[in-house]
């Protein structure tokens, strides 16, 4: 089933409806409005949320635990040929691509100013804007704004990806391809990009 | 002359014969299911994509996809869908188009990688001087499988020698999988070595002495497990014709790409058997009429695979990589392993490059029955089958040197692919 922005603001209209006809109906006496309606950027925020924590759990627990910790096997791009843990921004990637399969209303991605496959740079000016917005404030605060690609219009939320552990910023720092070799934990090394469609 | 017209038309439209729909010659790996029209086409006749991806998305997953679907369908990549639709398989890869139609099989357009790649010189000195053209020409890249040709993959295997010192194949095991299978439950190996065909049959004692020494008999594979078959109304009737269908009860990873290569993709569509008359290939004439089925090479009864894996295949092929494998160094290899019981699985064979034994992460090892799955681009061979023996250099100069194929590679490579030369060159410059 595919959603998109308007799909979400009118059934957020609708509850919000329901609930003042259901108090209005009722017994009680309170003259409050009371809002449900879901935003593209709170549905981004929430998604992002998600996003964050799985990825954050996955590289600490999982990949620095057992690759730089523990040593018991080590993470690689070639994981099937190496029989190897994926690399989080992999395990991102390849969760993205079956979310974009499934056609569920929204995309996101993992894109950085010092990708190390070029064709995760940016592309898109606001993707550029976005990127630079989350680098220069060092993540505090995510970027926001509107798009429109191909012939669509999209609501586009950007957030700081940051390097928290050894992992991260050891292997970007020492891959062959990399356009930065000075990560330090904390930076901001990239940005998770959510696309909400705002077209019917 | 009008009347003439009207006749032979309606006489076309009359008939069954859907040729005459055809809007141009047919690709070598369709040819055999064209005139099956709806395996391919939506009844107005656009192409359903789904079709595509029914028959080779198996592969294009197992290969890694470098560049699958999902890649194509975020919107991000709207301003270069505009230049190259590359979600859908047929923006490159255009049926009936002979004019267009590449050796390996396929349309393909000329720039397909530099409308996403076209930077790659500022990012790759080395790759500077080459034409925009000639990622995959030149024997570097391929679009959808590069698993024998990624970076790092060439950078494991430099400077490996073009004979490697131990060359052998993976041993097939499906005598260890059937035994802790389910089917385990219904065979008797100790009671198989009495054939449970029925006595009123009179059969041939022939039958019964190649069954005898065969792999089926020591597993209890016995007359009625593939001779007892289920009636529509479900009892058990003995039947003469055994088919695939009853093969793949046990043979079925074999079976499936059976039914997707050249010798059986026809049943799969449910036409008639392939024969080797309506095949492009030179075929041996006398053969033009014989049906394909298991039996065609695995003749029934002994089931042979020494036999099936060569002299099966020269008993219709006739083209000159086919005839030439008799005078090759391969060929010595498969003649001194039939020799010599001990000398493992060191000999190659026809099967052995075009039926290769395959070995699944758990450690299954099938026979792949699809021909196409590692000969179109034939780099596809490279891991599933060339490195067994030899070096990774070697192997990718020796596929990409046609002569050299045609001879069934009697001598050296004639050409030199630059690939690992690029990676070795640069693995040098980042240790300084």
């Amino acid at each position: 089933m595919k959603s998109n922005a308007k799909t979400i603001l009118s059934t957020g209209a609708t509850l919000a409806l329901a609930v003042l006809l259901s108090a209005c109906g009722g017994s009680s006496t309170t003259t409050t409005t009371v809002s449900t309606g879901i935003t593209p950027k709170k549905m981004a925020d929430a998604l992002h949320a998600v996003m964050e924590s799985d990825r954050t759990v996955y590289t600490k627990k999982v990949v620095n635990r057992l690759q730089n910790e523990q040593k018991v096997i080590k993470a690689s791009e070639h994981w099937e040929d190496d029989k190897a843990l994926p690399l989080p921004a992999q395990m991102f990637r390849m969760g993205a691509e079956m979310v974009t399969a499934k056609d569920v209303g929204f995309t996101y991605g993992l894109l950085s100013k010092w990708p190390v496959n070029k064709q995760n740079a940016p592309t898109t000016d606001l993707e550029k804007k976005g990127l630079d917005f989350i680098d220069e404030n060092g993540g505090t605060e995510p970027f926001y704004g509107e798009e429109t690609l191909g012939d669509s219009k999209y609501f586009t939320a950007i957030y700081a990806d940051v390097g928290v552990v050894t992992a991260c910023v050891k292997c970007h720092n020492e891959h062959k391809d990399s356009p930065r070799t000075d990560f330090e934990i904390g930076d901001v090394m990239g940005g998770v990009v959510i696309r909400i469609p705002m077209d019917s | 002359m009008t009347l003439g017209l009207i006749a032979y038309f309606s006489t076309r439209f009359d008939s069954s014969d859907s040729s005459i729909y055809l809007p141009g010659k047919s690709t070598d790996g369709h040819y055999q299911i064209e005139l099956d029209c709806n395996a391919c086409h939506t009844p107005m006749m656009g192409v359903k994509e789904q079709a595509c991806l029914d028959c080779h998305g198996d592969d294009l997953d197992e290969a890694d996809d470098s560049h699958p679907k999902s890649k194509f369908t975020d919107p991000r990549k709207a301003d270069q869908l505009k230049k190259i639709d590359a979600r859908k398989c047929i923006t490159c890869h255009i049926e009936h188009r002979a004019h267009r139609t590449h050796d390996m099989g396929v349309t393909l357009p000329e720039d397909y990688c530099f409308h996403c790649h076209e930077e790659i010189a500022e990012e790759r000195e080395s790759h500077k001087d080459y034409p925009f053209n000639s990622c995959a020409t030149a024997g570097c890249h391929n679009f959808h499988d590069n698993s024998a040709l990624y970076e790092d993959f060439l950078a494991k295997h430099l400077d490996e020698p073009d004979f490697k010192a131990e060359a052998f194949l993976a041993s097939r095991n499906l005598s260890d999988r059937i035994a802790k299978s389910e089917i385990a439950k219904f065979l008797n190996p100790d009671a198989a070595r009495q054939a449970d065909a029925p006595q009123e049959l009179a059969l041939p004692p022939e039958n019964h002495e190649n069954w005898f020494t065969t792999a089926h008999a020591q597993a209890g594979v016995n007359c009625s497990g593939c001779h007892q078959q289920a009636s529509q109304s479900g009892t058990l009737e003995w039947k003469d014709t055994v088919t695939h269908e009853t093969c793949q009860k046990c043979h079925k990873a074999e079976t499936s790409g059976w039914l997707k290569g050249k010798h059986g993709m026809r049943h799969a569509q449910d036409l008639s058997p392939m024969t080797p008359s309506m095949a492009r290939l030179p075929m041996k004439t006398e053969m033009a009429h014989a049906s394909l089925s298991c039996t065609s090479c695995h003749s029934a009864h002994d089931f042979n695979t020494q036999y099936a894996a060569a002299e099966a295949c020269i008993k219709c092929h006739d083209d000159d990589h086919s005839k030439n494998y008799f005078g090759s160094s391969h060929y010595d290899l498969w003649q001194e392993q039939a020799k010599d019981q001990h000398a493992g699985n060191t000999g190659v064979s026809c099967a052995t490059c075009h039926l290769p034994r395959v070995e699944q992460s758990d450690g299954e090892v099938h026979v792949e029955h699809n021909q196409n799955w590692n000969l179109e681009p034939n780099e596809k061979m490279i891991r599933s089958v060339c490195l067994d023996c030899h070096g990774l250099g070697f192997a990718i100069d020796a596929l990409a040197d046609p002569a050299l194929i045609q001879s069934n590679f009697q001598g050296l490579p004639a050409r030199h692919i630059e690939s690992l030369d690029l990676v070795k060159k640069r693995t040098t410059e980042n240790q300084d």
